[in-house]
């Protein structure tokens, strides 16, 4: 299939397709601004993260198109990298730039009824202009390769979303502190970043990744480039919620616009985690000195206090959305700890689950829009018995609360089984056993969300429920089915996890 | 030492501001004051990539016509781009054109300043901007909705509501058991 949606774009364009990606998106922002109603600006945005979606797929196409993975460098504006800004795609990047522009055509075609809902009608039409401002930064992350670049677009994309966020104020003001704190949080975490980049900037003179990599091997010792690494650490840990730095996370998930929390939890950590791999094993790689003992020492212990603390405290919420965004990072811990590995195995288990998050929280939150819409409240109380009068809906929150738990025929249980493998391979046994104490935590989370859906009796049965409309049914039912058949027949995401954690191992080791 | 200390004096002065700025980022209740030390600490990058872009014994790396794109031979220039840890020469001979950094070298007594960090800092200065003003925004917008600024009463306000939600959540839960 992908081959054929390859071979529909001309030769022409998917030689630009780096660039498309990213500018086709950013143009039709200010158009859509601009459109008179939000249906208008709802239809181009699909048609905006469509021509997104095919130009990935056509990325994938070319990057797969030689064995082991090529890399595609497209020198923006015709300067030669190193001089001007490359954007250069490997494995890595495609897979990830294939996730985000997956997620986001189909949150871009759901959006409409949980918009018209919960968004003022004059706000609609610059509500889709953040959305695609916002995809258009998370594409940017996930194709350049010059560092400085990178923390223009991780800007691009936050700015975006915290405009995003705090329109959640229309239905809970509680959105407006939500976001003001993910501001501050998300533009230190930036500027850490960017001071990060300073230092190695300083150091070698280059800005450009690839050759960063290169010029960093020979100043190693280098306390500026030690520092530079700390503070890129830090800066990144904090935009992809790494476990002491996670505040910001779970009332910005609970309180902003439906839409907004589905697209945010599949998508920004997961291109912040992808920033942060890139500089961990393309541009450090792990001979510098500091590598072996921040991954041990730091991403760690960090990721498996995410996976309890965050497990536990998942627990304890009345609130699904709070709940699920609690267990958000504690994902994030599962794969923290795949990547503090090490090994490709390692690293190709944590990319692994990245994307079948991605697809689990996804659904998840696409049902529970479908709820709010229908019911107007995410407490525990408002799901109960809603598996009767919707099951169309829930039955979907069905399959990507079991692949979230892990259970066999899903796409969680088949990343936990290579997480697993690789922790054994590794002699981390404990830490499989951690796996397993975190996976039991979230039967019990999403065990009481699901007891409460199909067999609690409705709390207020005069309240009127129903299914949630076509438009978000199909894209929800996308995702559903999408996590059965990673589950079932996993090989082309592990596939392409695998080329991932390889090309990294191979282009950035040496 | 105090050489040490003094020769770097501008790093001093960023470091201080950048922790000024941090601690009332993060200190500060008043939520328009958490602005103000963000825009200090924002600044103050501004300041550390401008001093890193100062080269002595530099000058402007254009080359042109035939020479566009020659590789040079800078291997016996000991002095350039003294600030920088790398070895100049290093990615001078790799064709670094872009940055200028080692070009130059003896007979020159100019103190150059390199033009790439200043442009990286007008993006820079461009994104600080926008984040203070959808900050602004934010804070005009929970002003409106709270009738404050200051963070810890917000909170409390929020703490209240979150109390009384699980109150009547309990109850709806009895009266379901029921």
């Amino acid at each position: 299939m992908i081959e054929f949606i390859a071979s529909l774009v001309p030769a022409s364009l998917a030689a630009h397709a780096p660039a498309l990606l990213v500018v086709v998106p950013m143009l039709f922002a200010p158009i859509a601004a601009f459109m008179p109603n939000g249906r208008i600006a709802w239809l181009l945005s699909i048609i905006a993260t469509g021509i997104a979606l095919i130009m990935s797929i056509s990325l994938i196409d070319q990057v797969r198109s030689i064995e082991g993975g090529a890399v595609l460098s497209y020198a923006m504006g015709g300067w030669a990298p190193d001089a001007g800004i490359e954007f250069r795609i490997d494995a890595l990047n495609s897979m990830v730039l294939l996730l985000v522009s997956t997620i986001g055509f189909l949150a871009a075609i759901f959006s409409w009824p949980t918009v018209k809902a919960e968004i003022r009608d004059a706000k609609r039409a610059m509500f889709f202009a953040a959305y695609l401002v916002c995809f258009t930064g998370l594409t940017g992350v996930a194709s350049t390769g010059d560092a400085f670049n990178l923390f223009v677009f991780l800007e691009i994309s936050s700015i975006a979303t915290y405009v995003l966020v705090a329109l959640g104020a229309t239905r809970d003001r509680r959105a407006l502190p939500a976001a003001g704190n993910y501001l501050l949080m998300g533009t230190i975490g930036a500027s850490f970043f960017v001071v990060g980049v300073g230092f190695l900037f300083a150091a070698t003179g280059t800005l450009n990744m690839a050759e960063l990599a290169v010029r960093l091997q020979d100043v190693q010792d280098n306390k500026a480039v030690l520092a530079g690494y700390a503070f890129i650490v830090v800066g990144l840990g904090i935009k992809a919620a790494m476990f002491p730095l996670h505040q910001w996370l779970p009332n910005a998930y609970a309180y902003s616009p439906s839409f907004v929390t589905m697209f945010l939890a599949a998508t920004a950590t997961k291109v912040a985690i992808y920033a942060l791999v890139r500089f961990l094993f393309t541009v450090f790689g792990l001979e510098f000195a500091f590598e072996g003992s921040t991954l041990i020492w730091i991403l760690m212990p960090m990721g498996i206090a995410a996976m309890i603390a965050c497990s536990f405290q998942a627990v304890f919420q009345t609130d699904v959305r709070r709940t699920l965004a609690y267990s958000s990072v504690a994902q994030v811990g599962y794969m923290l700890l795949g990547i503090s590995i090490g090994t490709a195995a390692g690293v190709s288990a944590g990319l692994f689950h990245l994307v079948n998050h991605a697809l689990i929280k996804g659904a998840l939150f696409m049902a529970l829009a479908g709820v709010v819409l229908t019911y107007q409240g995410t407490s525990l109380n408002d799901l109960k018995g809603l598996g009767r009068t919707s099951p169309w809906t829930m039955t979907a929150f069905a399959i990507g609360a079991v692949s979230l738990i892990g259970v066999p025929l899903t796409a969680g249980f088949q990343s936990k089984y290579a997480l697993v493998n690789a922790l054994f391979e590794h002699g981390w046994w404990w830490a499989v056993a951690v796996v397993m104490f975190s996976s039991l935590l979230a039967v019990v989370y999403m065990g009481r969300m699901l007891e409460a859906v199909f067999f609690r009796a409705p709390s207020n049965p005069n309240k009127r429920r129903q299914e949630a409309p076509f438009v978000i049914l199909i894209p929800l039912w996308i995702l559903a089915l999408a996590n059965l058949w990673v589950g079932i027949q996993g090989g082309f995401v592990a596939g392409l996890a695998d080329d991932a954690a390889t090309a990294l191992f191979i282009g950035g080791g040496s | 030492m105090l050489e040490f200390v003094l020769e770097r004096g501008n790093y001093w002065a960023i470091i201080g501001l950048m922790m000024i700025g941090l601690y009332i980022a993060f200190a500060a209740t008043n939520l328009i004051k958490r602005l103000v030390g963000l825009g200090l600490f924002q600044t103050s990058i501004i300041l550390f990539y401008i001093s890193l872009s100062r080269i002595d014994d530099g000058t402007a790396p254009i080359l042109f016509g035939k020479d566009y794109g020659k590789k040079k031979d800078y291997d016996d220039d000991p002095s350039g781009g003294g600030e920088y840890a790398g070895e100049a020469s290093d990615y001078a001979a790799s064709g670094g054109y872009d940055g200028g950094h080692g070009y130059g070298g003896e007979g020159l007594e100019n103190v150059y300043s390199n033009p790439l960090p200043h442009v990286l800092m007008l993006t820079a200065i461009v994104v600080g901007v926008a984040t203070l003003a959808v900050g602004l925004a934010i804070i005009v917008r929970i002003r409106e909705a709270y009738g404050t600024v200051e963070a810890d009463e917000i909170r409390a306000m929020d703490l209240e509501v979150a109390i009384s939600e699980a109150a009547s959540e309990a109850e709806e839960s009895k009266a379901g058991a029921v």
